[in-house]
């Protein structure tokens, strides 16, 4: 186990500067979150950590050691690719026990290791097939029983489920969460899926263009947006933004409001509006609404709505939940804090 | 009605001169008519093919060439291949160059390497004569001994740019992950092209040696053009020796017993190839 520390760090390709300059802690034994739309640098992150990028200027610090320009395979790290990245012409025990063998460890041990790696992954009866015998879920098992037979201080993970369907993915996310309870194991995993972000982390970081928004529990995260930005992109449905008099009643530019803090009626409200288009999702339904003065507006509410579409609708905005924003920060000490993280 | 045209093409250009052949292996048939008809003479031709010891050479010629070229020929393209395909500068400017040699008519080619091998102040000999002294040179194609490895060179510089070129091909389908993968496992240069270049390569392998061993039993060109068989027969293929028979000598149907029996052991040596490296596969 060990944290991982970027000490201004800065990466640049060509005269794109990626991540300008960057300054984070990831701490002993946390499961980290890297989260991000495309383009902000995260797998960048990552890649650097592994040691498949190099960084352009600062240190990169490992359990307290420079392994700023150390070899990939001597940082005491493993990776899941998205792709899993398997061997193919290996079986599954030949993939997992591949670095050990290269690492130059007695066959008893090598046998001993996959075999455990195997018992916790569930791949035992898979261990003479080749990756191409199995399954999706199955060939990302094997990518994770790689990874953990290095006994690593840090696993990093490179979107590891997208190419997983949503049932399976759901289901790894679980097992992996218990994977991390159980070895204890600095762990940092690359998204760009919230849900993946905020059911699995104990500390997501938010990044937008290189920089780190904001660093957090999921709880945090939702409920102390620092910025407009980690309010918009944490949260699904998006978070509403209303400008105009009602932001700037409460000292702020823009407020943000979660579909969920606003209450819909047939026949009376704070703010008239026409539905545009309603998503019935089983245990609650979004209404997409356009609203007067507000603009368009999206509605989380629990159980199914039937409103036509066109159709005239009221609006009730909670707004001791709304989060305040000014010049593209939360305005303090305002706006509401459910819960209080 | 759609295959019609591929069909009669198929049957006039290969299949008919192909059961031609056959039936031409059976009889006295010269290449210019003559008063006396053909006659069908049954395995005569077989049998004074065997019992020629000119052919026995011409086969073994082809044989050592195909042994000699097919696998210098594969590693000099992956060589290049691998080196083209890394990230070096320059590359499409390199790339555009590597199949220069596969522009050049075959006869250009050996025009050129003629030159080469010019006795006794061709540029290969001006290197031996730097490290040998200015009496020493090499006659390359007038000595048995270096005159088959001679072809042998200027075979593989000529077309290796065309395995070049599937090797190319087939290193940039070898996904990227792979290689880092490795790298995080502790694999060197040498281990990642051990454990993921040359696996990644197999079906490409299979083809490429197929394919290359097939083109070097057919030599024909390089031989005629540079040396015609000589010394001694040194140099004489089986595609030189029917060639011979057939068009100098006119004996059309003794060298149509050569191609018949030629293309048995081609395919024979293909089917080989293809069974052994699938049995390779099972394993």
């Amino acid at each position: 186990m060990a944290a991982v520390e970027f000490r201004n760090v800065r990466k640049s390709f060509g005269s794109v500067d990626v991540i300008p300059e960057l300054n984070l802690t990831i701490k002993d034994g946390s499961f980290t979150v890297l989260v991000g739309p495309s383009g902000c640098g995260k797998s960048t992150m990552l890649r650097m950590i592994a040691g498949l990028e190099t960084t352009s200027s600062g240190l990169l610090l490992i359990g307290g050691d420079d392994v700023t320009h150390r070899n990939p395979s001597d940082r005491g790290i493993a990776m899941v690719f998205q792709s899993y990245a398997l061997y193919p012409h290996m079986t599954v025990a030949d993939n997992i026990g591949f670095g050990l063998k290269l690492a130059g460890l007695p066959k008893p041990e090598i046998q001993k290791r996959v075999s455990d790696a195997a018992g916790i992954l569930q791949l035992e009866k898979l261990l003479d097939r080749k990756p191409r015998q199995l399954s999706g879920g199955q060939r990302q098992r094997v990518a994770i029983g790689r990874a953990i037979v290095r006994q690593p201080k840090v696993f990093l993970f490179d979107e590891p489920l997208s190419n997983l369907d949503a049932a399976l993915r759901s289901q790894m996310r679980v097992e992996l969460t218990e994977l991390h309870d159980r070895i204890g194991a600095t762990m940092i995993y690359v998204t760009h899926d919230q849900v993946e972000a905020m059911t699995m982390a104990d500390q997501i970081v938010v990044l937008n263009g290189g920089h780190v928004e904001q660093t957090g529990t999921p709880a945090e995260l939702y409920r102390q947006p620092k910025t407009p930005f980690v309010a918009g992109f944490i949260g699904s449905p998006r978070m509403n933004f209303i400008q105009g008099a009602i932001a700037t009643a409460r000292g702020a530019d823009v407020i943000g409001l979660r579909p969920e803090d606003i209450g819909l009626s047939g026949d009376n409200g704070q703010w008239k509006g026409r539905i545009r288009h309603s998503e019935f999702l089983g245990s609650e339904t979004l209404v997409y609404v356009d609203a007067e003065e507000i603009g368009p507006i999206t509605i989380k509410s629990p159980g199914e709505i039937t409103i036509a579409q066109g159709e005239t609708v009221f609006l009730d905005l909670n707004l001791a939940k709304a989060h305040p924003f000014k010049t593209g920060h939360r305005v303090p000490a305002a706006g509401n804090v459910r819960g209080s993280a | 009605m759609m295959l019609l045209p591929a069909v009669v093409l198929l049957l006039t250009i290969v299949i008919l001169p192909f059961a031609l052949s056959i039936y031409f292996s059976f009889t006295d048939q010269r290449l210019t008519p003559r008063p006396i008809p053909t006659r069908i003479v049954g395995l005569t031709n077989f049998a004074r093919m065997f019992a020629d010891p000119l052919f026995w050479k011409a086969l073994a010629n082809t044989f050592v060439f195909a042994i000699l070229v097919t696998p210098f020929q594969l590693a000099l393209s992956l060589a290049v291949a691998m080196i083209l395909n890394a990230a070096i500068p320059f590359r499409a400017f390199f790339r555009t160059v590597a199949i220069i040699p596969l522009l050049l008519p075959m006869t250009v080619v050996a025009a050129i390497w003629a030159v080469m091998y010019r006795i006794p102040n061709g540029p290969l000999n001006s290197v031996v004569q730097m490290f040998a002294g200015s009496s020493v040179y090499v006659d390359w194609l007038g000595s048995s001994s270096t005159a088959l490895l001679s072809i042998v060179l200027l075979s593989a510089w000529a077309t290796f740019p065309y395995q070049m070129l599937i090797y190319l091909a087939g290193l940039q389908e070898i996904p990227q992950d792979l290689y880092e993968a490795a790298t995080l496992d502790g694999a060197k240069r040498w281990q990642r092209f051990r454990y993921v270049t040359w696996p990644g390569l197999r079906n490409v392998n299979i083809f490429q040696l197929i394919i290359t061993t097939i083109g070097a039993l057919k030599l024909f060109t390089q031989v005629d053009m540079l040396t015609k068989g000589g010394p001694n027969g040194a140099t004489t293929t089986v595609i030189h020796y029917m060639y011979q028979q057939g068009f100098l000598s006119q004996k059309v149907g003794y060298a149509s017993a050569v191609a018949v029996f030629f293309f048995l052991v081609v395919c024979t040596i293909a089917l080989i190839q293809r069974v052994v490296l699938r049995n390779e596969e099972g394993a």
